[in-house]
Parts: C-alpha cells; sequence; structure tokens
C-alpha cells in the first residue's frame, strides 16, 4: 500500500535512467543506476512524507535496494 | 586449550621467521626494487615456499587458516622492510579474501582455493580503468558470455604486478546491457589472457610494485565469474579488508620511520648527555602522532575481525560501517605523509640523502602514495553525502 507513494519518490529522487514504473518490486535499484546521493534524497524524502526516521539499523544498502525492501521497511518503522 | 597455545606458538614462529625474511632478504634489495621498479621477486620466491600466499586459505583447504588480524600483523611486519612487498603481499591477501568469504558454494572456486596453496598462485586486481577512473563501483567493459565460456575486454591503467601474477580479479558489468553498477568480478587466468601494456610505472613511490597499465583481453569457463554481485564482495570484504592490510602496512612504514629518527636521537643523547637533544621533543610529538595511527588500525580490526566471528553480515552494509572504515584510509593515510615528513626534521641531512643509510627517501615518496590510491577526495565525497546517512554513527 506504500508502493505508490515510495514509486513517487523515486521518480522524483531516484534519477534512474529509465521510468521507474517499468521496474518490479524486487529489481535492484543500484543495478538499474541509483547511486550514493540519490539514496539521501530518497531517505530525507520517505522520512518526510511518512514522518519516520530511519535507524542505523536500517540506514544501510541492502533498504535502498529496492521498492520492496523499502516498502517493508517503512512498514516496519510505522509499526514500533 | 593446548591445540590455542600451539596455534599461538606457530604464530609466534611465523612471525619470528618473517622478520628474519624482512631482515635477511627483504630490506637489503628494498633500494634495488625501489630505484628499478622492479618486482622484489627473492621476497616472493621465499614466501611461495613458506607458504604464505596461502595464509588466508582455511586450514580446511590446505591453507593456513590465519585471522584477518594476523594476516595485517605480516603487513605491518612487511611494511617496516619494503613498503612496495608489504602492498603486493597485502594486495594479494585482499584477492584471496573475497574469493574465501564470497565463493564458498562454488565447487570451482573451493579447488581453485586448494591449487592456490599447493601452486601459491598470486593474484592481482584490476578494478581502475580507463575513462572511469577510482570508482570501484562503476565499470565500462562488461563480460560477454556464449554457453559455457565468457570474454572479457577491459583498458585498465593500473594493474599492480599484472605481468607476475598468476590470475587477476576483473570487475566488469554483468552483460553489454547493464548499468555500470550491475557488476561482477571474473577470475582471469593470465596464461589465458592478452596483456597489451598502455601505460609504465615510474612513479615517484610503491615502484617495486609495478603498477602498469594494460589492455587486457581474456576468456575462459564461466564458472571463473564470481557467484554473488561485486557490490556485496566489495561491501562485506574488498573495502574493510583493503583498508585494514593498507593500514596495517602504512603504520610498519612509518614505524620504520620513527625507528630510524629515534636511532639518531638516542646518538645525539650519547654524544652529549649534559643537555637532552632539542629532536627528542620533535621525536615524542611523532610517537604521539604513531600512537594514534596504531589505535585507528586497531579499532578497525578488533570490530571487522568481531563482526566476522559473530557473522554480522547485515553490518557490513550500514552505512556508517562503511563511513569508519573510509574513516580509518582517510586518517592512516594523511597520518602516514605527517610522521615521515616529521621524522625528516629529526633525522636530518642524512636522512634527506638518498644513498645515507638512514635514507628516509624511499618512505617519503611512498607515504605519498597512500592518499592516492582510491584517492582521499573521492572517498570524503562519498563520506560526505553518507554522513547524511547516519543517525546515532554507531
Ligand atoms: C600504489 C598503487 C597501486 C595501485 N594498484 C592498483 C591495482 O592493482 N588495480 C587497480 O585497479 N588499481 C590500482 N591502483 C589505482 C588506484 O587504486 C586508483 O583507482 C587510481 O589511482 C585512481 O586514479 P586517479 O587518481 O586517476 O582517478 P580518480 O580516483 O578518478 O581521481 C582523479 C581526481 O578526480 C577527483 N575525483 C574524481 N571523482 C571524484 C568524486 N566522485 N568525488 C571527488 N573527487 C573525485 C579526485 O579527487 C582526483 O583529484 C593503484 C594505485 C596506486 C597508487
Amino acid at each position: 500500500m506504500y508502493a505508490s507513494t515510495i514509486r513517487d519518490i523515486l521518480t522524483k529522487h531516484a534519477r534512474l535512467p529509465h521510468d521507474v514504473n517499468t521496474l518490479t518490486l524486487t529489481d535492484d535499484l543500484y543495478d538499474n543506476g541509483l547511486t550514493s546521493l540519490s539514496t539521501v534524497n530518497i531517505m530525507l524524502a520517505i522520512e518526510d512524507a511518512f514522518d519516520i526516521e530511519f535507524p542505523d539499523t536500517k540506514l544501510n544498502r541492502k533498504t535502498f535496494s529496492s521498492i520492496e525492501s523499502l516498502v517493508e521497511t517503512v512498514t516496519e518503522l510505522l509499526n514500533r | 586449550m593446548n591445540t590455542s597455545i600451539n596455534a599461538e606458538q606457530e604464530f609466534d614462529m611465523l612471525l619470528a621467521h618473517v622478520q628474519q625474511l624482512g631482515r635477511d632478504l627483504i630490506r637489503p634489495i628494498a633500494i634495488d626494487v625501489d630505484r628499478d621498479a622492479r618486482f622484489p621477486k627473492e621476497a616472493f620466491d621465499a614466501f611461495k615456499s613458506c607458504k604464505l600466499l596461502s595464509v588466508y586459505v582455511p586450514k580446511a583447504m590446505g591453507g593456513m587458516g590465519l585471522s584477518i588480524t594476523q594476516v595485517c600483523k605480516l603487513c605491518e611486519i612487511l611494511g617496516g622492510y619494503c613498503a612496495s612487498t608489504a602492498m603486493i603481499f597485502a594486495m594479494h591477501q585482499i584477492q584471496v579474501a573475497c574469493i574465501v568469504h564470497h565463493c564458498e558454494g562454488s565447487d570451482f572456486f573451493q579447488n581453485f582455493l586448494r591449487d592456490l596453496v599447493r601452486e601459491q598462485y598470486l593474484l592481482a586486481s584490476a578494478t581502475t580503468e580507463l575513462g572511469v577512473g577510482g570508482d570501484l563501483r562503476s565499470s565500462q567493459c562488461a563480460v560477454q558470455v556464449t554457453g559455457d565460456s565468457f570474454m572479457l575486454e577491459k583498458q585498465a591503467p593500473v594493474i599492480s604486478y599484472g605481468a607476475q601474477a598468476d590470475f587477476i580479479l576483473v570487475t566488469c558489468r554483468k552483460n553489454s546491457d547493464a548499468m555500470p553498477s550491475d557488476q561482477l568480478q571474473v577470475l582471469v587466468d593470465r596464461r589465458a589472457a592478452k596483456l597489451d601494456p598502455i601505460s609504465t610505472w615510474d612513479t615517484l613511490g610503491f615502484r617495486g610494485t609495478c603498477s602498469s597499465g594494460f589492455h587486457l583481453q581474456s576468456s575462459g569457463h564461466v564458472q571463473q565469474i564470481q557467484p554473488v554481485p561485486f557490490a556485496d564482495i566489495l561491501a562485506r570484504t574488498m573495502h574493510p579488508v583493503s583498508h585494514l592490510v593498507w593500514g596495517s602496512l602504512w603504520l610498519g612504514l612509518a614505524q620504520d620511520a620513527v625507528a630510524i629518527a629515534r636511532g639518531t636521537v638516542r646518538a645525539a643523547a650519547r654524544k652529549n648527555p649534559a643537555t637532552p637533544p632539542i629532536s627528542a621533543l620533535r621525536l615524542t610529538e611523532v610517537d604521539e602522532q604513531l600512537y594514534n595511527m596504531r589505535a585507528n588500525v586497531q579499532m578497525t580490526l578488533n570490530d571487522y575481525q568481531q563482526k566476522l566471528l559473530t557473522n554480522d553480515s547485515e553490518a557490513f552494509e550500514q552505512f556508517s560501517y562503511a563511513l569508519g572504515v573510509n574513516n580509518l584510509k582517510l586518517c592512516s593515510s594523511e597520518l602516514l605523509v605527517e610522521i615521515v615528513s616529521k621524522t625528516m626534521m629529526i633525522v636530518g641531512i642524512m636522512g634527506y640523502k638518498n644513498d645515507s643509510p638512514i635514507s628516509l627517501g624511499r618512505h617519503l615518496r611512498d607515504a605519498y602514495g597512500a592518499a592516492l590510491m582510491v584517492n582521499n577526495d573521492r572517498i570524503r565525497n562519498h563520506n560526505s553525502t553518507m554522513q547524511i546517512m547516519v543517525r546515532d554513527g554507531r
């Protein structure tokens, strides 16, 4: 249910060479051109959109590596 | 209990042997190796005969099964005798660690490790690429797979001991449609590859690493492609291990310069017992910096070793962890230059002379390479991005 918000954020901040909507939930975002600078902007945008704070244990490459893992992380942090 | 004491004694004996190799063989040829920018062949022949190239291969596969802490100790000792020799040794161990930690599921790589123990293969690395520079997470070249075989071509401007290595681990894109960051690492057999020289290695320092450039053309079996994404290998092994083994050998290099300085301070004290030499004050300052350098390496090393022992693979993925490892590289490479420069002030003209027995010329020239091998500004730029991705820094 959070996937569409996350797709919107990725469309705006990920600066991938192709349309975010063509990516599946599990496609690796880094393999698709996500950079560390874009990762920062995605993190900040997600924190704002969902009013959450990522703890250090979630601030890793894995969290940002796919739409699915972002949805899982957001869900987990919202249910805390 | 008994077995662990034996293992400790065994390691102490190994350290003593390496110290002896350092004194009797490595230091005497270091001047030649540096002047002629030649590979320290005698040292590596000796390493091979006492199986030092497989120290990090697990015992189950015939290796010595040393820990990363022990491997770093060896790098530190070697760094005190010849930083080029130590650098080649260290870079080889990084490649071995990449195979040991990430290829458990591959029969090919398990057999390769057994062969490495027997044949004492020397492994090199080609990550840097023409047009990409030092950005490890980006490749232009791509591996081409047809059936069971692969072809791979890379313009590699810096491959340390590329001409002497038996195998070269080469980073590349997964296929010709993949993004630059979608990478794999391939084990290239040098005998099955064509290496056409594209650049020379007449540098200020680390001259004995013979890191000239090649247009590499290779082919082989698909089994030679490492079975996990390069991003994982880099985050968990190549990145931390590189900075730990490099930091350790730079520590050995700095320590040797300080030892030379201490020798001259002692001589001055002996000459004039009434007044302590001014240089003793400089020595004590430089010793403080050496202390910091050692503490940096030790802390990062303990942390890495602990994470390995507890199999805490997720922790390696954290941005805060990568940041810490980068801090080690930045601090130790810059402390190295400061320490060696200050020892020059203490030793004076006899350290400045190239033909003096206590010359510091090679130490100083080698020291300047540390900040360039993966450029510190590139690392700082990366760190400054990651600062925002860290909450408590732990
Ligand atoms: C002794 C030694 C041995 C080596 N052995 C090997 C080896 O065996 N295999 C191998 O593959 N490589 C090896 N290298 C290469 C090394 O690790 C670097 O990749 C290489 O030196 C980078 O070269 P560069 O300075 O041209 O490139 P860059 O790293 O591209 O830097 C060039 C300049 O651009 C700046 N710059 C570029 N991009 C950025 C950025 N994103 N952020 C900030 N600044 C940036 C840097 O600050 C620097 O001023 C070795 C280097 C040395 C010194």
